[in-house]
């Protein structure tokens, strides 16, 4: 950004490999624990909701209010408390998973066809049986779509929590930003979304080795 | 003294109020830069969506412009737009942050709008046409008054996600009330990092239900009854 200066000097990047490579990792580290995490409480609160369907209401309410708070705001909200700390950034980070990994589940539980259900119910199948082989492996796809959705969006969250010291490519955009070197700024934005593009690629492939029968359909 | 009390005490201090860095001129920047941004969006998102929805073509494309959307990070859209500002010779603040906020804003408005045109039920598209409303005509009249509550709902979605990464510009030295985050977090400052969150937040849900309400209160009369 000052003039006459490249908005790249490779000769900074082949210097620091180990250094991106430390900061892909960190960022994928984060995504990680915030999409699993994000994923066991959004299963235990789907399974609860397909059991008491009245609770369905005040929880996607819930996590719609939580989804709305701007990142930045919600991280604020917890140093206080918890600090500049993994924990801050991973509280806001799953609580951003929820509403649209619990809408999917639910959704794509819900989307198994009545007869589908009966027919099992009439095979003998108790409805742990049911919930357990028939509707869960039938809304995987949907599923999937959430937890694509979810982790795209993480890893793009994940650039934020740089700013509550928390490392990842967002680390290399603050740097970049502070030094006024363009150099980082761009790899490190370059590199999430790239990160994004690889990794949904990944899960499309995991769900399409997950879920063989959709492909014949 | 716990914190309550001290964002409490922070919210009540005249001073607070005041001058170019109080409360409400940074509310005002806040509104200003976020409004400015989906304003831009929706003219260059707008026209096209209208056109690809109307014409029928584009189908692919518009429904995935919001994935692509997705994946840019709202801070990778603010380093890249910095270098974009600097080439221009607009420095820091108000500049970058309106670049970076403009294409957040524009996938959902196109795939909305998009979609909002196409689910308009084509045998009432036909009868317009029987009618012999021009094409021109069947969009200003049929399709887009039939579309504006799924249409708004995209904007909805920008203006959400617009005033969440407003917030973002004033770690590249901008105002709005990121100032107060941003500051607060660099002074250690809790009180003000606890209100300026709490600011942003209130901002975010209040336009979150305002363009629900606008949704809601401009579908035509006779699609209510339908829902």
């Amino acid at each position: 950004m000052t003039p006459g200066e490249p908005l790249i000097r490779w000769d900074w990047v082949v210097g620091h490999t180990d250094e991106l490579a430390m900061r892909v990792g960190e960022h994928l580290e984060l995504t990680a624990i915030a999409v699993l995490v994000g994923l066991v409480i959004a299963f235990a609160l789907a399974f609860l909701v397909v059991r008491v369907p009245a609770l369905y209401p005040p929880i996607t309410w819930t996590a719609g209010i939580l989804y709305t708070i701007p990142s930045l705001a919600l991280f604020a909200l917890l140093v206080p408390y918890t600090g500049l700390s993994l924990l801050t950034a991973e509280i806001g980070l799953v609580s951003y998973t929820l509403l649209i990994l619990i809408r999917n589940i639910v959704g794509g539980i819900r989307g198994v066809p009545g007869e589908v259900r009966d027919a099992a119910l009439g095979m003998g199948y108790t409805p742990r049986q049911i919930l357990l082989r028939i509707e869960l492996p039938l809304a995987l796809g949907v599923i999937f779509a959430g937890i694509r959705v979810a982790t795209i969006t993480t890893i793009g969250l994940v650039t934020v929590t740089a700013l509550i010291g928390q490392g990842g490519l967002g680390y290399l955009i603050l740097i970049g930003i502070q030094q006024f070197f363009s150099t980082p700024l761009i790899l490190g934005a370059t590199l999430s979304v790239a990160l994004a593009i690889v990794v949904d690629g990944v899960l499309v492939l995991l769900q399409r080795a997950l879920t063989p029968w959709s492909r014949v359909a | 003294m716990t914190l309550i009390g001290e964002v409490a005490r922070w919210f009540a201090d005249p001073a607070h109020w005041q001058g170019s860095h109080g409360i409400p001129v940074r509310v005002l920047e806040h509104v200003e830069l976020s409004g400015l941004a989906v304003a831009v969006a929706i003219l260059i998102a707008a026209p096209i969506a209208l056109y690809l929805g109307h014409a029928g073509r584009g189908g692919f494309i518009a429904i995935n412009v919001a994935n692509i959307g997705r994946a840019l990070p709202s801070l990778a859209l603010l380093a890249f737009a910095l270098p974009v500002s600097f080439a221009l010779g607009l420095g820091l603040g108000f500049w970058p942050t309106l670049f970076a906020l403009i294409p957040l804003a524009i996938p959902p408005i196109i795939t909305n709008t998009f979609v909002a045109i196409r689910e308009v039920d084509r045998d009432v598209v036909d009868a317009a046409r029987g009618m012999g409303l021009r094409e021109s005509q069947i969009l200003r009249q049929v399709e887009i008054p039939l579309g504006l509550p799924l249409m708004l709902d995209g904007m909805r979605t920008a203006s959400v996600n617009v005033v969440a990464t407003a917030t973002l510009g004033a770690i590249v030295a901008g105002g709005a009330l990121g100032r107060f985050i941003v500051d607060g977090l660099a002074l250690q400052e809790y009180d003000q990092l606890v209100a300026g969150a709490l600011l942003v937040a209130l901002l975010a849900i209040v336009t979150e239900v305002a363009f629900g309400t606008l949704a809601r209160a401009s579908a035509p009369p006779g699609m209510t009854t339908s829902r």
